[in-house]
């Protein structure tokens, strides 16, 4: 393992649920990003989990806006701080919900007129902060508090959709692996231009499992091969050992569904579904990797 | 300098001279003259400025405020939809105290389509926490323009500012145009909460309800101040340039038994209607409005009132007529008309004014 910098960023007291992973994944982000950094954060668990004015547990500046606004934001932002001749890093750190959703005409935007900034996406699959109901990333047969009987429709794949952007750098990334979140976040931030991380993000009360086993429920996502782990830097893929570990020899899919009550009674149609999704996606990343496509 | 321009062409020049940082905007009729013209002198050379061509208005509005609170003077333009489609983020750019300068070019709302003038897209946005001002000559879309960014600036005010203009009444219209040399009249930008790196902050954090009002509060205290500062910027203006403008713009009233109220292009046209008014005799005046927000203290007393709202709230009426009844206690006549570039002359205000009848409400052109 690198030593990472020692320097914390997120202080201890944040208001964020035990085992959740996208103020654990904040933590590294920011270890990455150092002092010099605006975070842009729109309605999402993070916008609560700062503290409460006039306390806030975060030490860089926090610019928390609307819902749908966190990349127009950051592109004015942007401009107004290399104006000044300033390389502030600018990260958007933004839900699924405010990312696949709602924000996703300002990312499309934001990515497109080439703003030089990060959007982060911390996906833990549904509308969080409200309590868990489903969003566009909400997978094929979870139960959330709006699709009691397991969700119908497939995930967004919001990575797709970013890639047709053609922006510099874009990563996935999973809280379970921090080391690999810390050396993408460095490598963005030395990238001019847009930037997207996605970050799976397995979040304890929405996914109904015990909090000491986020880690757990993280690696297992990448070891089945369901959460891919790979960089795309100007238009060539990397996939990580551990996910090309994962195609050949994949865990179980049943042992990350069976952790979760989210996944309790999920139909064979629905397992099904998310298997063969899993599976398209990965054809597509070795056909791209092998450069067939 | 003396030339001529458009409304719109007007509103461009002033912005570029107030010297913006960032201009984030989106196309929208018959706004979009301005939006053209300031990425024009950005791709010349003429302004130092970046233009950020944003997706939607939504996002025009979040770039102005992630750039303003960044420490760069901001300006934007838009209409009608525009306007609507921004409206969170004009509560937002308020609330965070973010004093960006936008013109909106007064358009009707759908459906049907309709790119006339109307009122009340402005209307719509009175709770925002925005000072709001509306014009009725080139030279007055110049010179608001200018001082609005002086106004907003200003660190009693810190709100942010609409520039009202008419669609195509106004936005494409040539008139006379004397543009000046700003100088210092408009100090360089200076955002006192602006990010600063060294002094890590959250801004919009979860503000709990022994706290929340009080930022309310301070966006009222500087509401309320914005008066003096308006009135100090107004009269700076006039020292420097000679052109002095205020709350209202008032003709013929000193002796008038009977004013007519109204905002715009409307406004100018009542002059006229006032002249041929005194001819038979009648003692009319005219009272233009131009600030709507803060809303002017307006004398009334004594005297007859003709409210000409080119706006409506549906189930309650005209909102100047209301907005002169509840501030002055003058029960007005009651005129809607103009809506969606419905066509008013001189002749038809000075009709309003023959027919009045205290305390009715009369839709110009409809008959039933």
């Amino acid at each position: 393992m690198n030593p990472l910098p020692a320097e914390e960023f997120v202080h201890k007291c944040t208001t964020a649920c035990a085992g959740c992973t996208s103020s654990l994944s904040l933590r590294y982000i920011l270890k990455a990003a150092g002092p010099d950094t605006v975070l842009v954060v729109p309605a999402c668990c993070t916008a609560v989990l700062q503290g409460v004015y006039p306390a806030t547990a975060m030490n860089v500046t926090v610019y928390n806006i609307a819902f749908a606004a966190a990349a127009a934001t950051a592109s004015g932002m942007a401009a107004a701080f290399r104006r000044a001749g300033r390389a502030t890093n600018v990260i958007c750190y933004a839900g699924d919900g405010g990312t696949v959703d709602i924000g996703i005409q300002a990312l499309s935007g934001a990515l497109e007129r080439g703003t030089d900034f990060l959007y982060i996406c911390y996906d833990n699959e549904a509308y969080g902060n409200t309590g868990m109901q489903r969003s566009g990333a909400t997978p094929i047969g979870a139960i959330t508090t709006t699709t009691p009987g397991g969700k119908t429709d497939a995930k967004k794949d919001i990575d797709r959709i970013v890639a047709a952007h053609s922006i510099p750098y874009m990563a996935t990334a999973c809280a379970a692996y921090p080391q690999d979140l810390y050396a993408k976040v460095k490598k963005a931030l030395s990238i001019p231009g847009p930037k997207f991380i996605h970050l799976l993000s397995p979040c304890p009360p929405g996914w109904r499992y015990s909090a000491e086993r986020s880690v757990e429920v993280g690696k297992l996502a990448v070891k089945t091969g369901l959460w891919m782990l790979y960089e795309r830097e100007h238009g060539e893929l990397r996939i990580n050992p551990v996910s090309k570990a994962a195609m050949k020899r994949p865990a179980p899919v049943e042992e990350y569904l069976k952790v979760q009550g989210r996944f309790k009674g999920i139909s064979d149609q629905a397992k099904g579904a998310l298997v063969a999704a899993m599976e398209q996606n990965h054809r597509r990343l070795l056909a791209e990797e092998a450069g067939t496509c | 300098m003396l030339t001529i321009a458009t409304g719109n062409k007007a509103v461009a020049a002033a912005a570029k001279e107030a010297r913006p940082g960032v201009i984030a905007a989106y196309p929208i009729t018959p706004q979009t003259e301005i939006v053209e013209q300031l990425a024009t002198y950005v791709a010349e050379g003429s302004l130092d400025a970046d233009y950020v061509p944003v997706e939607s208005e939504h996002s025009a509005m979040a770039a102005c405020i992630g750039a303003s609170a960044a420490g760069a003077r901001t300006f934007t333009a838009t209409s009608s939809h525009g306007l609507l489609y921004m409206h969170e983020m004009l509560h937002w750019a308020a609330g965070a105290r973010t004093p960006v300068v936008m013109a909106n070019v007064n358009r009707a709302l759908g459906p049907g389509w309709n790119t006339w003038a109307e009122h009340t897209d402005a209307f719509s946005q009175r709770d925002t926490g925005w000072l709001q001002v509306f014009v009725a000559t080139v030279q007055e879309a110049y010179d608001a323009t200018l001082m609005a960014f002086r106004i907003a600036e200003d660190e009693r005010v810190l709100l942010p500012v609409m520039v009202n203009l008419d669609g195509f009444a106004l936005s494409h219209i040539t008139q006379s145009l004397e543009t000046v040399d700003v100088g210092d009249f408009i100090p360089p930008f200076h955002l006192p909460h602006a990010i600063d790196i060294a002094h890590p902050r959250g801004y919009g954090t979860l503000t709990p309800p022994d706290i929340y009002f009080k930022f309310r509060w301070d966006m009222e205290r500087s509401m309320r101040a914005s008066r003096e500062v308006i009135a100090e910027t107004e009269a700076e203006f006039a020292r420097r340039f000679g052109r002095l403008w205020g709350p209202t713009e008032d003709y013929r009233c000193e002796d008038a038994d009977v004013v007519v109220v109204a905002l715009g292009t409307l406004g100018k046209e009542a002059e006229v209607a006032v002249d041929k008014l005194r001819e038979e005799g009648v003692k009319a005046g005219s009272m233009r409005l131009r600030w709507f927000r803060p809303f002017p203290i307006l004398d009334l007393a004594g005297r007859e009132v003709v409210v000409i709202d080119r706006d409506y709230s549906f189930g309650f009426g005209g909102v100047m007529a209301h907005s002169i009844r509840s501030t002055t206690g003058v029960e007005p006549y009651s005129v809607i008309a103009g809506l969606g570039g419905q066509e008013v002359t001189y002749d038809d205000i000075a009709q309003f004014v023959r027919q009045r009848e205290v305390g009715r409400e009369f839709w110009f052109g409809v008959s039933d």
